[in-house]
């Protein structure tokens, strides 16, 4: 009433607006708190299922073990077979052999290279992927040679100094993610005399520019041998590459020749150094320690020995010789040991160089047994302080796990992770980062993160999208246990009501699923739960379902061949030793026979045979084991539905 | 004032308390030892239904913090108070309609939305201010880009709905 307002009003209005402000504020930093966690829970199910992959790879090494003690009836059946397996590689490949009948024709017009390579490659190199040309497989392994040449000069660990004017640039995993590299670069400058970098392993493997960033590395690498240094990681492993995806990425691009690629990468993989020790006070090495991690053993062991994290050393004692005897001249160990046992490193070496490329820090004080990944170990701040002090250094720069800021210091400051793959399990996830350091100064750090339209994306959408993402493969893990799921579920469900408590429903979920993971949190994405708060747990399946191949084959069948399918493509990988994509039936069968036993799996052989059979793979007594394993796929009820969701708003 | 017959509905309220404030401390326990970095127990206890205001949230805090403050929060510490949180059902959320009301106060010539300038002026300078990253995190999903301004009614709708 009125237009003067008295002064009482005003204090009343502006009352009025503060407690809606404080109300608005309280609303959005709950909203915002609540999306953040979202944030975090995906990350954890992305890692723990990561890990838990990298468990199962290392499991494949005791299956190997295992085949290894059973060869004797294996030798009966298949003689070629064990031999194929472990036989192959001990000698060095002839430059020859791989380049003599190879020619790049004119009408290629992608990069083509000058040796005696110099800056100038690099820079030709990284304009023609930006534009996804590809390197003709000739320069590839013409690079390939050349660096393995030039890296087996080099000692275990690279030293190296710094200057106030000479600093140097660490940077972590980059998995095949072309566009970080680029980014890098283009931050922070090429590498150069006056521009050392040291790259800590993992460039390969998940992402699809592994090939590109191989390249670019490698040519730089030997353009400045002295200033650009590159430490082994966990990936650089030909037994992982076929896992997590290099491989398959060679053989699409290079259709030809992928199999002599694969073949040198394999040795060049051996020579990379273990790690880099900079101004005598920084350890730089890809995974971590152990508390009987010996600096001096690492520097004297012959690396090249070290072929895969697969293929642990044979243990040597009377036995073997026992066995040698019994099946005369062609015995396994026999054909393994060409030469003498000198062709692998002792138990104690392999472990050491396990223990670097696989461990990670913990909080918690000793050294424990890495139980996520299956190898190396977790170590504490007492470790780190233990071994940096007897070896007189102040720091440990490693990388190996995804951080969401891209980097993190534990252990008092003395420990750095450092990751620079961002956006490396879905867009939004994480960002990159490198360090930047010198002698007396406080390293710093970089971070970045590559978006692409979704660059001003609001913070919801992104996490949405990395939920989403994270909750599908969960989804995933559990449709390819529902067996067991199911029995683990109606063991507890004493009334057969069909309902669990959220307390025995998640106890059941981690048991079975070996995945720490916030159960309760998640449960309500995964399953329904009634007024009472009690779980439909059969209601988790509903929405997925494993594509059958074939109708009429068990369900438990398909599920166990999509449950091992990574497995599976590994073994047959390698038992098809000229990469044709094709091994024979009987060999197809044994295979499977083992692989049963070893992992006590109950199918028939007959179901097997059946399934091969009727999805007719069967090309003239070999089997296409692409496409058998491409057939496992899970589909996901709502897919076409989740398309459209992501247009809200 | 706990009552005795309240005792063994309680029990097991705590049991299973105890296991929701354990999973939501773990996701922020980086270093798997038991301890979260101070600055993450705000989002642990909103993550958990609960919306105190800073000047609430501080005070808890303090409850939680060792004698001579380390940066660090340890579970044992937190565990028995978030409980009691939970347990008296204290901090809850907003209501929708209050939300929308609130809006509504700094929209008195009811126009059905707030300017971008306004929003950023009521939210850095009354009540708890934002932060800088707060305020353009709000910004980046409310503010409509052509029109510049926040359509409150519609933003409130897209929140609840994105939350359930």
């Amino acid at each position: 009433m009125g237009c003067g307002t008295s002064s009482a009003t005003e204090d009343k209005k502006s009352e009025k607006a503060l407690k809606a402000a404080l109300v608005i504020q309280n609303w959005y930093r709950g909203y915002r708190a609540r999306l953040k966690t979202r944030q975090r829970y995906a990350l954890t199910i992305f890692q723990s299922i990561e890990y838990a992959d990298e468990q199962g790879q290392l499991q494949l090494s005791k299956f190997f073990s295992f085949m290894l003690e059973n060869y004797t009836r294996v030798q009966e059946k298949e003689p070629g077979l064990v031999t194929r397996l472990f036989g192959s590689s001990i000698q060095d490949k002839d430059r020859q052999d791989y380049l003599g009948l190879l020619e790049v024709p004119d009408s290629y017009c992608g990069p083509r290279l000058q040796f005696p390579l110099t800056f100038t490659d690099i820079d030709l190199l990284i304009e023609a992927f930006k534009q996804q040309q590809i390197l003709h497989a000739y320069y590839v392994l013409e690079v390939l040679f050349e660096t393995k040449r030039v890296l087996q000069q080099m000692p275990n660990f690279t030293h190296t100094r710094t200057s106030p004017s000479k600093e140097i640039t660490i940077c972590g995993d980059l998995h095949g993610k072309l566009d970080d590299l680029f980014l890098i670069f283009y931050k922070n400058g090429l590498p150069s005399a006056s521009n050392p970098y040291v790259f800590n392993g993992d460039f390969v493997d998940r992402g699809k520019n592994s090939m590109e960033i191989l390249m670019i590395l490698f040519v730089s690498f030997l353009v400045y041998p002295n200033d650009l240094h590159l430490n082994r990681g966990n990936h650089e492993d030909f037994m992982m590459n076929m896992r997590y995806g290099f491989t398959k990425e060679i053989l699409h691009k290079y259709k030809l020749h992928g199999k002599k690629i694969l073949q040198i990468l394999e040795e060049v993989y051996t020579w990379l150094p273990i790690g880099t020790i900079i101004d005598n006070e920084v350890l730089v090495i890809h995974g971590g320690i152990s508390e009987s991690t010996d600096l001096n053993l690492l520097h004297r062991l012959e690396r090249n020995k070290m072929r895969s994290v697969l293929m642990p050393p044979i243990p040597m004692d009377g036995d073997c010789a026992e066995k040698k005897n019994k099946l005369g001249t062609t015995s396994l160990l026999g054909i393994r040991t060409s030469g003498s046992f000198s062709e692998q490193l002792t138990k104690q070496e392999w472990e050491q160089v396990v223990d670097i490329l696989w461990s990670d820090p913990r909080g918690k004080r000793g050294c424990y047994p890495n139980t996520n990944r299956g190898g190396g170990c977790y170590f504490g701040p007492d470790v780190t302080a233990k071994i940096l002090n007897k070896y007189h250094l102040k720091m440990l720069v490693r990388s190996h796990e995804c951080k969401p800021d891209g980097y993190e210091i534990c252990h008092d400051g003395k420990v750095i992770t450092i990751f620079s793959a961002s956006n490396y399990y879905e867009e939004g996830s994480n960002r990159g980062a490198y360090i930047r350091m010198s002698y007396g100064t406080t390293p710093r750090f970089f971070q970045y993160q590559i978006t692409r339209a979704t660059c001003f994306r609001p913070l919801y959408q992104r996490v949405n999208a990395i939920e989403s993402s994270a909750i599908r493969m969960l989804k995933e893990r559990m449709i390819s246990r529902k067996t067991d799921l199911t029995r683990a579920f109606q063991l507890q469900d004493r009334n057969k009501s069909g309902k669990l408590s959220m307390g025995q429903w998640a106890f059941s979920m981690e048991n079975v699923l070996g995945l720490n993971l916030p159960w309760r949190s998640l449960s309500s994405h995964l399953v329904t739960t009634d007024k009472d708060g009690n779980i439909d747990y059969m209601s988790g399946f509903q929405d997925v379902h494993i594509q059958k191949p074939v109708k009429e084959v068990q369900s438990t069948l398909i599920e166990t061949v999509y449950r091992y399918r990574s497995d599976l493509q590994i073994i047959f990988n390698i038992i098809d030793s000229d990469h044709s994509g094709l091994i024979s039936m009987e060999e197809f069968r044994c295979m499977w026979k083992l692989f049963k036993s070893h992992y006590s799996v109950h199918i028939d052989d007959s179901q097997f045979d059946e399934l091969a059979e009727r999805m007719d793979l069967n090309k003239d007594g070999s089997i296409d084991f692409n496409e058998f394993l491409k057939a496992f796929y899970v589909v996901h009820k709502f897919d076409k539905l989740n398309k459209s969701d992501n247009k809200l708003a | 004032m706990a009552d005795d017959r309240d005792r063994d509905g309680t029990e097991v309220a705590v049991a299973e308390f105890h296991k929701k404030i354990k999973e939501a401390f773990e996701v922020f326990d980086h270093e798997s030892n038991s301890t979260v970095d101070v600055r993450e127990v705000g989002t642990i206890i909103r993550s958990l239904g609960c919306c105190p205001s800073e000047g609430e949230l501080h005070d808890l805090i303090a409850e939680v913090e060792e004698e001579e403050p380390t940066g660090y929060i340890r579970f044992e510490k937190f565990l028995p108070v978030m409980t009691e949180v939970l347990l008296e059902r204290r901090y809850r959320p907003i209501p929708e309609d209050i939300l929308l009301r609130a809006f509504e106060v700094l929209d008195p010539a009811k126009r059905g939305f707030l300017t971008k300038g306004e929003l950023i002026k009521y939210m850095t300078e009354e009540g708890e201010p934002f932060s800088q990253e707060e305020m353009e995190e709000m910004l980046s999903a409310a503010i409509d880009p052509e029109t510049n301004s926040i359509n409150y009614k519609d933003y409130i709708t897209m929140m609840v709905i994105d939350e359930n």
